[in-house]
C-alpha cells in the first residue's frame, strides 16, 4: 500500500518545520519526565478535534520518510478514522503504510494497543481526548497541577472506592488510571483496562497527544506502569466466556457484534490484524470459514 | 509535643484587604485540649482570622506557630506547601459553615469519610469501609446510609458527616466556622451535644468561630470577642459572658433574648 505520489504545496507530513521542532521539544520533555503532561502549542489540523489531532501532530513530528505507518481505530485497520489518517500521511509524507503490527515502525492508535507484543524501536502514538486523570474529580486546572506536583493522588482512590461501594467491584473498564514510574498519575487514553498490563515495561516508546487540551505525555521504553487498585480488590482485566468466532483466539480483546434482530450475536477480535494473522495460520473459530471471508461490520 | 508548649501560638496576626482591615494584632496561645471561641458581630473579622489560622489565607503580618508532632513548634507559613497541605489533611480538621463546601457531594458518605484515609495512603477497601462505619456511628448517622449520597442527607446530617470526615485521621486541632449556622434549634442542640462529647472524649483542641453566644458558652473554655478586626476582650468563657468588661461585650451579652 505504498503511496505513489505526495501532495504538492505541502511540507513533509503537513506541519511546518518550526511546529515540528516545538512538538519534538515537548516530546523530549515528556519522555524525560514519564507521565508528566507537557503543554504544547497545538495547531489547527485539517480534521476536527476528537478525531485524533493530538496523535496526528505527534506522528507528523516524529515520522520520517523511511518509516512504515500503521493506524488503528478500536483495534481495526479499516475503519473511517484509521483509513483517513493513514491516507493523510501517505499523501502528505509519502511514507509506506501497513496493516501488519510487526512491520510498522510507527503505530498511531485510538482506543487499543495491538495484541501482538511491540518491540524495541517501535513507537506507539495514542490519541487522547482528556489527558487529566483528576479532571472529573477536581475541575480546577490550577488545583490538579498542584495535586500532581505534590503527588496528592488519594482522590483517585475515592473514585475506585465509589465504584466498589456501588457495583461491588472496580467497574471502571476503560481509561483506567495508572501510576507511571512510581510518580505521575496518568490517563492511558480510552483504551480498555484489558490493555493496561501491556503498557507496563513495554519495549516500545509510547507517546500520548491531546490536541484540543494541548498536552503531550509519554511513557519511555521499559517503564513501570501500575494500574491503581486496593489491596483487597486487586486490578484485573476483562474476561469473556467465548472465544473469537472467526479465529478462535481466547487471549485477545473481543468485540460483541449483533448479527440480526433475533438476538444472535458473535464475539470477534477487535484487533483485525491479529485475527487475520491467526486465520492465515489456520486457526478457525466456531463461525469462521477460511481467510478472506468478509468480516462482520462494526 | 510537651505539656509546656502551646499547640498553636498566634503572634500579632493581621490581615489587610487593601485599605480595609480584615483583622489586626491578634495574639493568643491555644493549649492542648482547649477550645477557644471567637465571637463578634458579622464583619468583625472572625472568619478572616480563622482563615489565617488554618492556612487558607496568608496573613499580612504576624506568625502562626503550630506544635507539629515530628518537629516541634513551626511557623506554618514558613513550611513548604506540601508539608502544610499534609498537616491540613492529617493533624487538622476544618468544619465549614456550609457542609456543602466541606463535603464531596458527588460521592457516597462512606467515600467522604474515607477520603482522608486514602489521601494518607490507606489502600485496603475493607479497612477503609470499617473505619467509615465506625465514624458514622460516632456521629450518630445510621450506618445503613453509608452508600447514600450526602445530597440526600438533611442539613444536620450533612454537618455531622462533615465532622466525621474531618475527625477520621485523629486530628489534634479542629477549626470550626459557625458549625451550627443554618440549623434549626433542636438540631443545633444535638450537634452541640455531640461536638462537646467528641471534643472531651478525644482531647481535641478547637477554634470555634460563632456569632451565637449560646454556642460559645456550651463549647468554649476561653472566649475572644472581636469588633472591627480588633480583639476587644478575651478571657474564660464564663467570666467574659457573666462579667463583661468592654462596652461592646456588654452590648453583645445584653442583646441576647432571655426566654
Amino acid at each position: 500500500m505504498s503511496a505513489t505520489e505526495t501532495l504538492e504545496g505541502y511540507n513533509f507530513a503537513y506541519l511546518d518545520e518550526q511546529t515540528k521542532r516545538m512538538i519534538r521539544r515537548a516530546i523530549l520533555k515528556a519522555v524525560a519526565v514519564p507521565g508528566y503532561q507537557v503543554p504544547f502549542g497545538s495547531r489547527e489540523m485539517p480534521l476536527p478535534y476528537g478525531w485524533g489531532t493530538g496523535g496526528i501532530q505527534i506522528t507528523a513530528s516524529v515520522i520520517s520518510a523511511d518509516d512504515t505507518l500503521k493506524v488503528i481505530d478500536q483495534g481495526a485497520d479499516d475503519t473511517t478514522n484509521a483509513v483517513s489518517i493513514r491516507r493523510f500521511f501517505a499523501r502528505t509524507a509519502g511514507v509506506d503504510t501497513t496493516e501488519k503490527t510487526e512491520d510498522a515502525s510507527l503505530i498511531q492508535t485510538r482506543h487499543r494497543i495491538p495484541e501482538r507484543a511491540l518491540k524495541e524501536g517501535q513507537i506507539l502514538v495514542y490519541q487522547v481526548p482528556i489527558p487529566e486523570p483528576l479532571r472529573w474529580l477536581e475541575p480546577r486546572e490550577t488545583e490538579t497541577r498542584k495535586m500532581h506536583a505534590l503527588e496528592e493522588y488519594g482522590i483517585m482512590h475515592v473514585k475506585l472506592y465509589e465504584d466498589i461501594a456501588r457495583f461491588g467491584r472496580i467497574a471502571t473498564a476503560y481509561d483506567y488510571p495508572v501510576l507511571v514510574n512510581g510518580r505521575y498519575l496518568m490517563r492511558p487514553s480510552p483504551i480498555p483496562k484489558f490493555d493496561n498490563p501491556k503498557m507496563d515495561n513495554m519495549p516500545a516508546l509510547q507517546l500520548f497527544g491531546a490536541g484540543r487540551e494541548k498536552r503531550i505525555y509519554a511513557v519511555p521504553p521499559y517503564t513501570d506502569v501500575k494500574s491503581l487498585d486496593f489491596d483487597d480488590h486487586p486490578f484485573e482485566v476483562q474476561k469473556w466466556d467465548d472465544c473469537c468466532a472467526l479465529c478462535g483466539a481466547e487471549d485477545s480483546y473481543l468485540d460483541e457484534v449483533v448479527m440480526d434482530d433475533k438476538g444472535r450475536r458473535m464475539f470477534v477480535c477487535s484487533d483485525t490484524d491479529y485475527c487475520e494473522e491467526r486465520r492465515a495460520q489456520g486457526h478457525v473459530g466456531p463461525l469462521g470459514t477460511s481467510p478472506g471471508t468478509p468480516q462482520a461490520a462494526e | 509535643m510537651s505539656q509546656d508548649t502551646p499547640l498553636l501560638s498566634v503572634q500579632n496576626v493581621g490581615k489587610d484587604y487593601g485599605e480595609t482591615i480584615g483583622c489586626t494584632d491578634v495574639s493568643f496561645d491555644l493549649w492542648p485540649g482547649e477550645v477557644l471561641g471567637i465571637v463578634g458581630e458579622s464583619g468583625s473579622g472572625k472568619t478572616t482570622l480563622l482563615n489565617c489560622l488554618s492556612a487558607q489565607l496568608e496573613p499580612s503580618r504576624g506568625k502562626v506557630i503550630y506544635d507539629t508532632r515530628a518537629e516541634g513548634p513551626r511557623n506554618i507559613f514558613e513550611m513548604t506547601e506540601s508539608e502544610r497541605r499534609l498537616l491540613m489533611r492529617t493533624d487538622w480538621g476544618l468544619v465549614r459553615q456550609n457542609p456543602r463546601d466541606g463535603l464531596r457531594l458527588g460521592v457516597s458518605a462512606g467515600a467522604n469519610v474515607g477520603e482522608r484515609l486514602m489521601a494518607v495512603g490507606a489502600r485496603h477497601y475493607g479497612d477503609i469501609r470499617q473505619e467509615a462505619c465506625d465514624w458514622l456511628e460516632k456521629v450518630e448517622i445510621d450506618t445503613g446510609r453509608i452508600d447514600h449520597l450526602p445530597s440526600t442527607f438533611s442539613g444536620g446530617m450533612q454537618q455531622r458527616l462533615q465532622i466525621a470526615r474531618n475527625l477520621v485521621t485523629n486530628p489534634r486541632l479542629v477549626f470550626m466556622d459557625e458549625p451550627t449556622g443554618g440549623l434549626d434549634v433542636s438540631v443545633q442542640a444535638r450537634l452541640l451535644d455531640l461536638l462537646r462529647g467528641l471534643v472531651t472524649r478525644l482531647g481535641l483542641s478547637a477554634v470555634v468561630v460563632t456569632h451565637d453566644l449560646a454556642v460559645a458558652r456550651l463549647l468554649a473554655h476561653r472566649l475572644m470577642v472581636m469588633k472591627g478586626g480588633h480583639v476587644v476582650e478575651q478571657g474564660l468563657t464564663d467570666q467574659v459572658l457573666d462579667d463583661p468588661q468592654h462596652a461592646y461585650t456588654q452590648l453583645l451579652v445584653s442583646s441576647i433574648l432571655q426566654p
